[in-house]
């Protein structure tokens, strides 16, 4: 395989794909309904340095879940291309390889109820990896891998006895990190890990998976709609819009100086847990819907800096202060780039 | 309680106990709570899943789900004790005194009529009006809970409104009689944070001009923080702490309230990890001896394995914790001694 020459680990570029939602042909052709396609990713690009942690957010049904099921391969992607440390993964591969490359990606998921088999016991739940991927043949050695797993995600060896519905939300989502650890993987997606979970749990499970980062030299795609969440664990951070990537910044950039007029906006809307007395400007409208996205810039119908060329032509993203945005208003130097305080002065 | 006697609370809650009979014995969910709501106060109910802050909420409108029952205290609406009343009399109650907001707007919605005859049959339920009078106000209702083009929108079905209209929809249902007191069980939970922030900014609106209280139950600190104006923070059943929201997220009193509002990631500080409290909340069958929250308690004694505390002053708060106790926690403890 070649070799990546930009260094990134993971690299997306042009990553599209489109859902067809469209009624029954007959029912089509009856009351000559036109197709209905769904844009829930549109052309974004990504990439992800070894050993950081790179986290999308965005309002329900931005499209921040396709994307890490288009990553893990879980859809097919409509257009573009993503590659993993140096390799395409649409590329041609042979099952041998294609299997190498899988066992080096994992996932953890939302629901920590819905993604372990009610009837398979914890050991054989977290030992499938190592044996889908034939990591071990010998069971004293998969026994001994098992039990080293549940000790890493603080549970221990006499829990593989159990069954799923035996723990708490919390306890459930340390065995689906213990899973997704199984295949000793380099990328982690995450695709919002704790929102199920209750906020001291989410704290446990947040600290776990910095230890396992640090320990393991894990990289990260987080996925979350949490802006306090994802300000404590993120390296860089993408804001995403209706399918698209409105801005991409260092994660201390894009909370002290936010660019795009939805990053703001998007901030504005955390609640003020530190009473510095900030006002929580609501804003008004809500998320169009992803079927008839509007024209140009999508988010122009809520914008108020929006302007004519906002509503035609969709804006392309630039390069600024280590990261990239995409807003017209911040090209012509319309708005003004201000110091915002989110952090509190502690 | 706590309030003065010449201006009396609107909801006082005293000794709640709410049980489930099972077969293996009978649970206690929500234990010895006591607690009041003056009028136009926006009470703020915290605590994680379990901590029997929803079922506290269900008690008072009367919708505890069987075998689920009231099993000791009193609850008083208004001085009229309202726990014990009859179902068809306590119908009356809920909704022309009592509103309430659940927290899936799809689900409190008949998704059969259309949200003007729901409104309409709810504002003619409770108030003696004509339809003509009940559909102006249920118009007047929906433009005041912000829907755009409320005259059309009325003849509409809960499956044409986003999530965030429904939740106002909601909210217009239970304003429909005026009642003194909305009990709003997670009414932001199922909602984008921008809509979020929305809701929160129509509930406080709401009050304010209208004077009605509200008791705020959910998980979310930062909603408490911005809309209530005194929080009661619920642990295994009972309340652990109660006072003026500033100084229950600014200076905790209890070792789990403290912990709690650490664990919260905070745009302030980044830090490399955040505070956590080891271990979970112990489930309804095994409720620690003393203060429930001992094993999990970094600043335990000796007496909070055999003592249970009950609410004490603590600064402008009351904590249920020994450490505002004369007595103190009495003799420390070593970690590994209790474990074993």
């Amino acid at each position: 395989m070649p070799d990546g020459s930009t260094g990134q680990f993971v690299r997306i570029s042009g990553l599209k794909r489109y859902f067809d939602v469209s009624a029954p042909w007959l029912v089509r052709m009856i009351e000559s309904r036109p197709r209905q396609i769904v844009q829930a990713v549109d052309g974004i690009d990504i990439e992800i340095a070894k050993g950081e942690t790179f986290s999308l957010v965005g309002e329900s049904g931005c499209g921040k879940s396709t994307v890490a099921r288009l990553v893990v391969g879980l859809y097919p992607p409509t257009a573009g291309t993503i590659e993993f440390d140096g390799n395409d993964m649409a590329g041609r591969h042979s099952r041998a390889d294609m299997a190498a490359l899988r066992r080096r990606m994992q996932m953890i998921f939302q629901d920590p109820y819905a993604s372990l088999n009610p009837r398979w016991r914890v050991f054989d739940i977290i030992a499938e990896p190592i044996r889908a991927f034939g990591l071990s043949t010998d069971k004293a050695d998969l026994q001994k891998r098992v039990e080293d797993l549940l000790r890493q995600v603080k549970l221990t060896p006499a829990d593989g006895r159990k069954f799923p519905h035996e723990f708490s939300g919390g306890q459930r989502q340390r065995v689906s990190i213990a899973r997704a650890l199984a295949s000793q993987p380099e990328f982690l997606v995450c695709d919002e890990p704790t929102s199920a979970l209750d906020v001291s749990v989410q704290a446990q499970i947040l600290n776990l998976m910095v230890d396992l980062q640090r320990r393991f030299g894990l990289t990260y795609l987080f996925i979350s709609h949490n802006l306090a969440v994802v300000y404590h664990i993120s390296t860089r951070v993408g804001v995403m819009y209706l399918g698209r990537l409105v801005e991409v910044a260092p994660t201390e950039t894009l909370f002290t100086r936010p660019k795009h007029p939805y990053t703001r906006m998007l901030l504005d809307t955390i609640p003020d847990l530190d009473m510095t007395g900030r006002q929580r400007a609501p804003v008004g409208g809500e998320v169009p819907s992803p079927i008839n996205p509007p024209s140009g810039c999508t988010f122009h119908p809520r914008c108020p800096f929006a302007n004519d060329r906002c509503k035609a032509e969709r804006p392309m993203p630039i390069a600024i202060e280590g990261g990239t945005v995409a807003c017209h208003a911040i090209e012509e130097g319309r708005l003004p780039v201000e110091e915002r305080t989110y952090v509190a002065n502690s | 309680m706590a309030s003065p006697s010449n201006n009396p609370p609107l909801l006082e809650v005293k000794n709640l106990r709410v049980e489930f009979p099972t077969r293996r014995g009978t649970l206690l969910a929500v234990d010895d709570v006591s607690f009041d709501i003056a009028p136009g106060e926006v009470l703020g109910v915290v605590g994680e899943s379990g901590a029997g802050k929803s079922l506290t909420g269900n008690a008072i409108i009367g919708l505890l789900e069987p075998p689920g029952r009231i099993a000791g205290g009193e609850i008083r609406l208004e001085g009229r004790r309202i726990d014990n009343l009859p179902y068809e009399e306590m119908r009356k109650v809920r909704g022309a005194r009592i509103g309430a907001i659940f927290q899936d707007p799809l689900t409190s919605l008949n998704p059969l009529y259309s949200i003007g005859r729901q409104l309409i049959e709810t504002i003619q339920t409770h108030l003696p009006l004509s339809a003509a009078e009940a559909r102006t106000r249920a118009l007047d209702l929906l433009k005041e809970v912000g829907i755009p083009g409320a005259e059309t929108r009325i003849d509409h079905y809960p499956h044409q409104f986003s999530g965030g209209m429904r939740q106002r929809v909601v909210i217009a249902l239970a304003l429909c009689a005026g009642p003194r007191l909305i009990v709003a069980d997670e009414p932001t939970t199922a909602l984008d944070v921008s809509i979020q922030a929305q809701i929160i900014a129509l509930l406080k609106r709401l009050c304010r001009e209208h004077g009605t209280a509200v008791m705020l139950v959910t998980h979310d600190m930062g909603v408490i923080a911005e809309t209530a104006d005194r929080v009661a923070v619920m642990y295994a059943g009972r309340i652990a702490e109660v006072g003026p929201v500033r100084d229950v997220v600014k200076h905790a009193k209890h070792p789990y309230t403290k912990g709690l509002m650490g664990s919260i990631p905070s745009l302030g500080v980044r830090t490399e990890r955040l505070t956590q409290i080891d271990g979970a909340m112990p489930r309804l069958t095994e409720i620690p001896k003393g203060c429930a929250f001992n094993p999990r308690c970094t600043e335990r004694g000796a007496r909070c394995l055999v003592e249970r505390p009950d609410l004490m002053a603590a600064g402008t708060s009351r904590a249920a914790c020994w450490l505002h106790d004369r007595g103190g926690v009495g003799a420390p403890i070593l970690k590994e001694t209790v474990d074993a």
